[in-house]
């Protein structure tokens, strides 16, 4: 045990005499946080809506008086009058409008005769998200137009009264998971298994591996010392990623040992999976050439930036073995829900498993020769 | 004893025999040098004796243990000095060493002094706590020196400890080498492919050429094994063509080697053949353009036994056609 201590405080040594380290892998994943976070959360507002009003009637008026009101309020889209259908479609297709309100010329004598009354959107379905919130909008506008100003006392409707049990969880906060995940990732490709490798280009493997450590010293103190450093940076995103995304009481003790124990288990999960995929590799070049697929490969299927759920079959697969996806859904129920370790306890069973698989793994495939 | 044994060792990259069954022995005391050029094979032997590379087939104990099967006793017994610089640049000396005296499984007490005492016997006890990467590269070597000798080896391997250094510095290394041995009863097995290193410090030598041994004896001895006691390195302009018989037939002549029209002729009488050599020309009317005498050098040994200058050898084989380095750098 004395020389994996050794090749520990090497390591160790060696990282306090430049901690950048630490700062390289939290800031692009902290630059990730809030730009993605602000990017994809917020709600969509100020579309243009063109408005074509062929009928004048008095219910048209009404639709367009309540179009006026989401302007003003939600904002979501402002209108814009237009007097024909084809300069109207023509700046639909420029862009200078998101989307178009047509009121048909025989509305108001629809509504009031009571058959099928249709008003038309149409999108530009190019910008799906655009298009949805437009759609949303008018969705709401309608159930308050039908809704009748007196409502019945009893009605045979089914209706659906959602209940949210956490406040309301803005994305940036949903983010912030996958976030602390990938600055452990980050401090794992470049911390990790990658120094033995930089040792390998330098020659200065040759001095240790002409003493008596084991295979297995050799790899459980590369990886000890990688998790070491990738605990730090874990905690310090953990703290600065809780204040940005505004996590409510972000300090709290008991969650802050919650998830150093999830911090811990991802990063001897991350490091050991670094160290199997890079036992054999001796050119420096190959860790920093593979580190954006990795990154793509583990992190999205993980359920970091949206939900497994939405998955093909074959992306649920790789969800299913990376240790990204465990990682990823205990710091969610930690950050987001303030569980118990109860509710953690197969993401830590896994990486735990997916650790010793990893470090059993390297230790069969490292050559202690030349 | 015997405390290096090497049978019939050979090593393979391919189609390539980069050491081609190797027998020689170590005994214990000796200062052993490997020579040769780069390319002969004298890295691929000493990481096969300290056990960073498997042999292809032979066997080889040293200390007494096999290098394959009980590798880890023979780690724990010797002292390596790889040719690479090996010292951590991030780290202060004596950090440096005080990791691989952990490595070594040094107790915590003994650990500090043996250290302070090793740094001071390489002149480095006042740059025990700066950081190596301010070091030049004589201070790294000796550095070098004392960590490979932090759990007290009495065998110690060295490979080309001086390439790279300056002049003075070699000088150095070699002191320190000195001295480290007669004072720790040390046992060395060094590489170098500087002749005159070799023929100083070194009990006994091995020739090595492509992976061959092709001559081991002591310096003197190698030295009186070949052809006459004097070189004369001669050339000349309008020499006749029949000049190297010529040559040959002059008093005390042991042997004579032409490359255009330079003449390297072994004698045993080194002045009494130049007097004859001058007459000769002036009968022949080849001008003499240049003529020196030398004692024979582990050059003129090297030359020899392997057919070709060191020098050449060296210039030759870059590491860029060197299939083992090669191999190296693809993993």
């Amino acid at each position: 045990m004395h020389r994996v201590w050794a090749i520990i405080e090497r390591d160790l040594r060696r990282f306090r005499r430049s901690p950048v380290l630490v700062i390289v892998s939290i800031i692009m994943p902290l630059v990730q946080l809030i730009v993605l976070g602000y990017a994809f959360g917020g709600k969509i507002k100020n579309l243009h809506l063109g408005v074509v009003d062929e009928d004048h009637g008095v219910p048209a008026i009404k639709i367009r008086e309540m179009c006026q009101a989401v302007a003003v309020n939600a904002a979501t889209f402002d209108t814009v009058a237009y007097a024909d259908k084809t300069e109207v479609m023509r700046d639909l297709r420029d862009g200078k409008i998101n989307g178009v309100l047509n009121i048909p010329p025989n509305f108001s004598r629809k509504v009031l005769a009571g058959i099928n009354p249709q008003i038309a959107l149409v999108e530009d379905n190019t910008d799906q998200f655009s298009a949805s919130a437009l759609e949303g909008a008018f969705n709401g506008l309608l159930v308050s137009y039908n809704t009748a100003p007196v409502p019945p006392r009893e009605t045979n409707d089914v209706t659906l009264s959602v209940v949210e049990i956490y406040p309301y969880v803005p994305y940036i906060q949903f983010l912030l998971p996958g976030t602390i995940t990938l600055s452990i990732f980050v401090s794992a490709m470049i911390g990790g298994g990658i120094i033995f490798i930089d040792d390998k280009a330098r020659g200065l493997h040759e001095g240790y591996l002409v003493t008596p450590i084991r295979k297995f010293e050799l790899i459980l103190g590369f990886t000890l010392a990688g998790a070491a450093k990738a605990v730090i940076a874990g905690i310090v995103l953990i703290t600065v990623g809780s204040l940005i995304a505004g996590i409510p009481d972000p300090l709290n003790p008991l969650r802050l040992a919650r998830m150093l124990v999830m911090v811990v288990a991802t990063s001897m999960a991350l490091i050991s999976m670094m160290f199997l995929i890079m036992v054999r590799v001796s050119d420096p070049l190959v860790p920093r050439a593979i580190f954006g697929m990795l990154n793509t490969v583990l992190y999205f299927p993980s359920g970091a930036v949206y939900p497994t759920e939405s998955f093909p079959a074959w992306m649920k697969a790789i969800a299913v073995v990376d240790p990204f996806t465990y990682a990823v859904h205990g710091f969610k129920e930690l950050v987001l829900k303030n569980t118990g370790l109860a509710a953690i306890q197969y993401d830590l069973l896994w990486l735990t498993v997916f650790t010793l698989l990893s470090l059993g793994l390297a230790t069969a495939l490292f050559k202690r020769t030349l | 004893m015997l405390d290096i044994e090497v049978e019939h060792l050979t090593k393979r990259f391919g189609d390539f025999t980069a050491v081609d069954s190797l027998n020689f022995f170590v005994e214990h005391g000796e200062t052993f040098g490997l020579l040769g050029p780069n390319g002969a094979g004298k890295s691929t032997l000493i990481r096969m004796l300290t056990t960073l590379v498997p042999p292809t087939s032979g066997t080889a104990r040293v200390y007494g243990y096999d290098i394959v099967r009980q590798a880890n006793d023979v780690r724990q017994s010797i002292g390596v000095i790889p040719q690479a610089m090996t010292s951590d640049l991030d780290l202060s000396a004596e950090e440096n060493m005080s990791i691989f005296a952990k490595l070594y499984g040094i107790p915590r007490e003994k650990r500090l002094k043996t250290i302070r005492s090793l740094l001071a016997e390489v002149d480095l006890e006042k740059w025990a706590d700066k950081p190596v990467k301010m070091f030049s590269g004589g201070m790294r070597r000796r550095l070098e020196i004392a960590r490979g000798l932090v759990h007290e080896p009495k065998l110690f391997f060295l490979d080309e400890p001086t390439t790279g250094l300056d002049p003075v510095s070699r000088v150095a290394v070699w002191e320190m080498l000195s001295r480290l041995k007669n004072e720790r009863d040390l046992t060395i097995l060094v590489t170098t492919h500087y002749m005159d290193e070799a023929d100083k410090l070194c009990d006994r030598i091995a020739i090595v050429d492509h992976g061959k041994l092709v001559a081991l004896d002591s310096p003197l001895k190698l030295k009186a094994s070949i052809p006459g006691k004097n070189v004369l390195e001669v050339s000349f302009s309008n020499a006749p063509g029949n000049w190297i018989e010529t040559l040959q037939s002059l008093p005390d002549v042991v042997d004579v080697k032409a490359e255009e029209n330079i003449y390297r002729i072994s004698s045993h009488n080194g002045p009494r053949t130049t007097v004859a050599l001058m007459e000769a020309a002036r009968t022949a009317g080849a001008t003499i353009n240049s003529l020196s005498v030398q004692s024979t050098t582990l050059d003129d040994v090297f030359v020899h036994y392997t057919g070709h200058q060191l020098r050449d050898a060296l210039q030759a084989a870059t590491g860029a056609n060197s299939p083992f380095l090669l191999k190296r750098g693809g993993l």
